[in-house]
């Protein structure tokens, strides 16, 4: 493999991994300050990419069709915490992966509803559409590092409220003990509303940057569920250092693991068996690390 | 005094709907004794999560894997346009699925709570996308099985599995089977430090117990258990898919252990049955049938957290927990 | 001299920058209770956690009768003949004050890996539970639930259990904590018994009970041990005074 085309894998196991890390933080903040499994997490993926899709179509830009799909996920995302996950909250997780398993089975069919089982794209948006040449015939899409740029801007941001805003400091003070909080007048329904729709926004949001260099198709957010909870149990539940550590880990191995070509024995590992890739190494950490890499056991 | 009523109100249940199912097909045509057959078998399946989840609290949310394992047990051991033999396929596909369930289950009885609910599911999903993914097995499309299995020993066929009747019998018996072994176990010491694992593994550890040992025999038990039920199905349709392994099915039996209700062994033969009934009814409703049942999934989810078993318990006498368990 | 069951030399615990307990040496014989007292912070609950495994040492060691049990797990210290009942009530709050305690005299059998017979039908598991319930005087109560019962009968239930393993040496935290009077009473009695053939460590604050009770106190205060010795010399000693006793007159 020449320079080059390992410096297009690299970028793009970055970018892939960068990705992952948004979905990850999302659900692990989810978990972490409100104690909630929610599988239907990667459900708002897809709801983001078809969102997407769907109002570039309609608005005509996807511009327009960004910050208004935002706005509808963390409507979505503040009335689903209201009417159901609210009644979650003392249950045992056992209850909370039942009914939003049962979301999934629910958001699943809408999709169907709303926009069909075609498998659907997104062009990249013009003002992104550049390439930057790197030889006479690669060149790496501006589009995709714009897609890095945002996940680490977020990250960025996500760090600075929770840990320098007095709402970060609620949020942070509403993991511990939510009655002390509580007492405090603090009101902790509001917190939860707002950090609930804030982190299916993130899945949401994730979706809606990809979709234009990945496909919208049904099963999309299943998958990507899958491979998040790999991030999270890799890097560590509670841990956002381990989520970022974790994510890039896997979007290397991942990235690297399409693209190399490995025999066995006369076996053909990679890249037919790339997806185990990421398996085999939840396998390994669970073994030495069954709290995960960063993880303290809750 | 309640639990003597209680178990022996339902040993009567228990014994007409024995009596019932005996003598259905000789009443019924054969769609519905296909269609009994096939509760039969995901009440087989549904008891075998209770082993793990009502009894033991290890919330697998990856157990079809080892259903759809046997499945494909079953369709690599079945030569091309033959069959396989009954008496040697079906013992190989519940060892099979059992020592699958050992191997996962080395990985992930280590882990809890959350952790425990994401490792089954991305090992049940590493195993969807193997043979989903390579051609070991049929890939997306499957394997069909051509020929059912033949139940020949020793040159005398009891059974034919190619007769809808006898296969609705074989599933019968290996229910009734499945059901007094479970309650065997359960009896014993060993089912008896399940439950107190369940209740408060911390204090079992202190009482002597190397916990970890009876979680992995319990998985192990239950993976063997759900490889009865997937090769009997796999017997039946004479497919099988890279689905009998997907966490739709791993969801589905959940709710049916719940919606029975858990630590029972009877709420989810219940469980199996009202959600096959009602996938029919809103199947026959609407196109996006789907839609119905993940509501019924999330209203159950919310208003029966006991199960119908809790609901019939909370209506007729308040449940005697003396030992821990029936 | 009697043997001694239970040492520990230069027992340490840290957690993160904080140590708990530091160079912690002592030793329990048989027929002995051995008291550890001290004000609150001071390291004992850390200490009892690592004798019974639930906690893994820093540093130091741990030998019961002269075998080395550093660092082995709660089981692995159970199974050598270590009973341990908590300071917060820890029971199977479901099951009946029986099933609890036949669920830990059922840890003795060699294994539990047995799916035949009914576990109920073991019968010298059935006597074993049965005699640890006596001896804490809730024979009557053998068929409610646990759950059900006081605070004060929770805590008996905590004991019985750690009995029901035939423990050699038993790692007593609180047990009198949020007893009645009359519980009190019983169980010092039975404390009192037990000694006869068993090794004890107690962890109390009841002071006229550990008075009352122990052969050797050891006083902690800060992680350390202040001073180890019979309860006269405790008493008297003015640096346990200073540190301990004075403050524990008006609690």
């Amino acid at each position: 493999m020449d320079l080059y085309t390992f410096l297009i894998q690299l970028l793009n196991g970055v970018q892939y991994g960068l990705l992952l890390f948004l979905l990850a933080s999302g659900l692990t903040l989810v978990f972490g300050i409100m104690g909630i499994i929610n599988v239907a997490h990667g459900s708002f993926y897809m709801i983001g990419a078809y969102l997407a899709w769907s109002l570039s179509e309609h608005l005509g830009s996807f511009w327009i069709a960004l910050p208004a799909g935002i706005v509808l996920t963390v409507l979505l995302g503040m009335l689903l915490e209201w009417l159901l996950i609210a009644r979650l909250y003392q249950r045992d997780h056992l209850y909370q992966v039942l009914l939003t398993y049962g979301l999934i089975l629910v958001f699943e069919e809408l999709r169907s509803l709303l926009w069909g089982d075609d498998v659907r794209g997104i062009g990249i948006p013009g003002a992104l559409s550049a390439s930057i040449p790197l030889t006479e015939t690669l060149s790496y899409p501006v589009y995709r590092l714009w897609i890095s740029g945002i996940c680490v801007l977020l990250a960025v941001a996500m760090y600075l409220v929770i840990q320098r805003t007095r709402l970060g400091m609620m949020i942070r003070a509403g993991s511990s003990n939510r009655e002390m909080v509580q007492s405090l007048g603090i009101n902790i329904q509001f917190v939860y509303r707002i950090v609930f729709a804030a982190g299916v926004t993130l899945a949401a949001l994730a979706g809606m940057i990809a979709a234009p260099v990945s496909s919208v198709f049904p099963g999309m957010g299943n998958q990507v569920l899958i491979v998040c909870f790999v991030v999270i149990v890799i890097g560590g539940l509670g841990s956002v250092k381990g989520a970022m550590v974790a994510a890039l880990l896997i979007g290397l191995v991942d990235t690297f693991g399409k693209v190399i070509h490995l025999d066995i024995g006369g076996v053909k590992v990679l890249p037919e068996l790339s997806s185990m890739g990421v398996y085999l190494l939840m396998a390994i950490v669970l073994l030495w690390r069954p709290a995960g890499l960063f993880g303290t056991k809750p | 005094m309640n639990a003597i009523a209680d178990s022996r109100a339902r040993l009567v249940m228990l014994g007409v709907a024995l009596v019932v199912l005996c003598l259905l097909p000789a009443f019924v045509e054969k769609y519905y004794v296909q269609f009994v057959a096939k509760i039969m078998v995901m009440a087989i399946l549904a008891m075998s999560l209770d082993l793990l989840l009502g009894y033991t609290g290890l919330v697998s949310f990856g157990h079809a894997a080892f259903y759809g394992a046997a499945g494909y047990v079953l369709a690599l051991l079945t030569p091309q346009y033959q069959a396989a033999n009954f008496w040697t396929s079906f013992p190989l596909a519940i060892i099979g699925a059992g020592v699958l369930a050992m191997i996962i289950g080395f990985f992930v009885v280590r882990t809890s709570g959350i952790y425990f609910i994401m490792v089954t599911l991305a090992f049940a999903q590493m195993l969807y996308f193997l043979f989903h993914d390579t051609k070991i097995a049929g890939g997306n499309d499957g394997i069909y099985i051509d020929v059912r299995p033949v139940a020949e020993i020793f040159g005398w066929q009891p059974f034919s599995l190619d007769d809808f009747v006898h296969r609705y019998y074989v599933v019968l018996v290996a229910l009734v089977v499945v059901y007094l072994l479970l309650r065997m176990v359960l009896r014993s010491a060993f089912g008896h430090v399940l439950v107190g694992i369940k209740v408060n593994e911390h204090r079992m550890m202190s009482l002597g117990y190397p916990t970890f040992r009876y979680k992995l025999v319990c998985f192990s038990l239950a993976g063997a258990i759900a490889g009865v039920a997937g090769y009997l199905y796999s017997v039946d349709a004479g497919v099988v898919n890279p689905e009998y392994l997907g966490w739709h099915l791993s969801g589905a039996v959940m709710m049916m252990v719940i919606l029975g209700g858990m630590g029972s062994l009877v709420g989810p033969m219940l469980g199996a049955a009202v959600w096959l009934l009602l996938e029919l009814l809103f199947q026959g409703m609407t196109k996006h049938w789907q839609l119905l049942m993940g509501g019924f999934v999330v209203l159950a989810t919310l208003f029966l957290p006991n199960g119908l078993i809790g609901l019939a318990d909370i209506v007729s006498r308040r449940r005697d927990t003396s030992d821990g368990h029936d | 001299m009697t043997e001694v069951v239970l040492r520990t030399a230069g027992l340490t615990r840290h957690f993160g920058g904080l140590t708990a307990v530091s160079g912690v040496s002592l030793a329990v014989r048989q027929r002995e209770i051995h008291a550890v007292i001290g004000p609150n912070g001071a390291g004992k609950t850390t200490l009892i956690n690592m004798l019974s495994g639930d906690l893994p040492p820093s540093s130091g060691r741990i030998t019961l009768l002269d075998q080395d049990i550093t660092g082995l797990s709660a089981n692995e210290i159970s199974r050598r003949g270590v009973g341990r009942s908590y300071q917060k009530t820890n029971v199977f709050l479901p099951f009946t004050a029986f099933e609890n305690c036949r669920l830990a005299a059922q840890s003795r059998l060699p294994s539990s890996m047995r799916f035949v017979r009914p576990a109920l039908a073991h019968r010298a598991v059935n006597e074993a539970a049965e005699k640890a319930l006596a001896a804490v005087g809730l024979r009557d109560k053998a068929g409610t639930a646990v759950s059900t019962l006081s605070h004060g009968e929770q805590r008996q239930i905590e004991i019985a259990m750690t009995l029901a393993t035939q423990p050699k040496l038993l790692l007593l935290d609180e047990p009198l904590a949020g007893m009645g009077a009359e519980e009190s009473v019983r169980i010092v009695e039975l404390l009192r018994q037990l000694v006869r053939d068993h090794a004890i460590l107690l962890v109390e604050h009841d002071m006229d009970a550990v008075f009352a009770l122990a052969n050797v106190l050891t006083v902690m205060v800060n992680g350390t041990v202040l001073e180890t010795g019979a309860p006269a010399q405790i008493r008297a000693s003015k640096q346990v005074q200073q540190a301990y006793l004075g403050a524990e007159e008006g609690a």
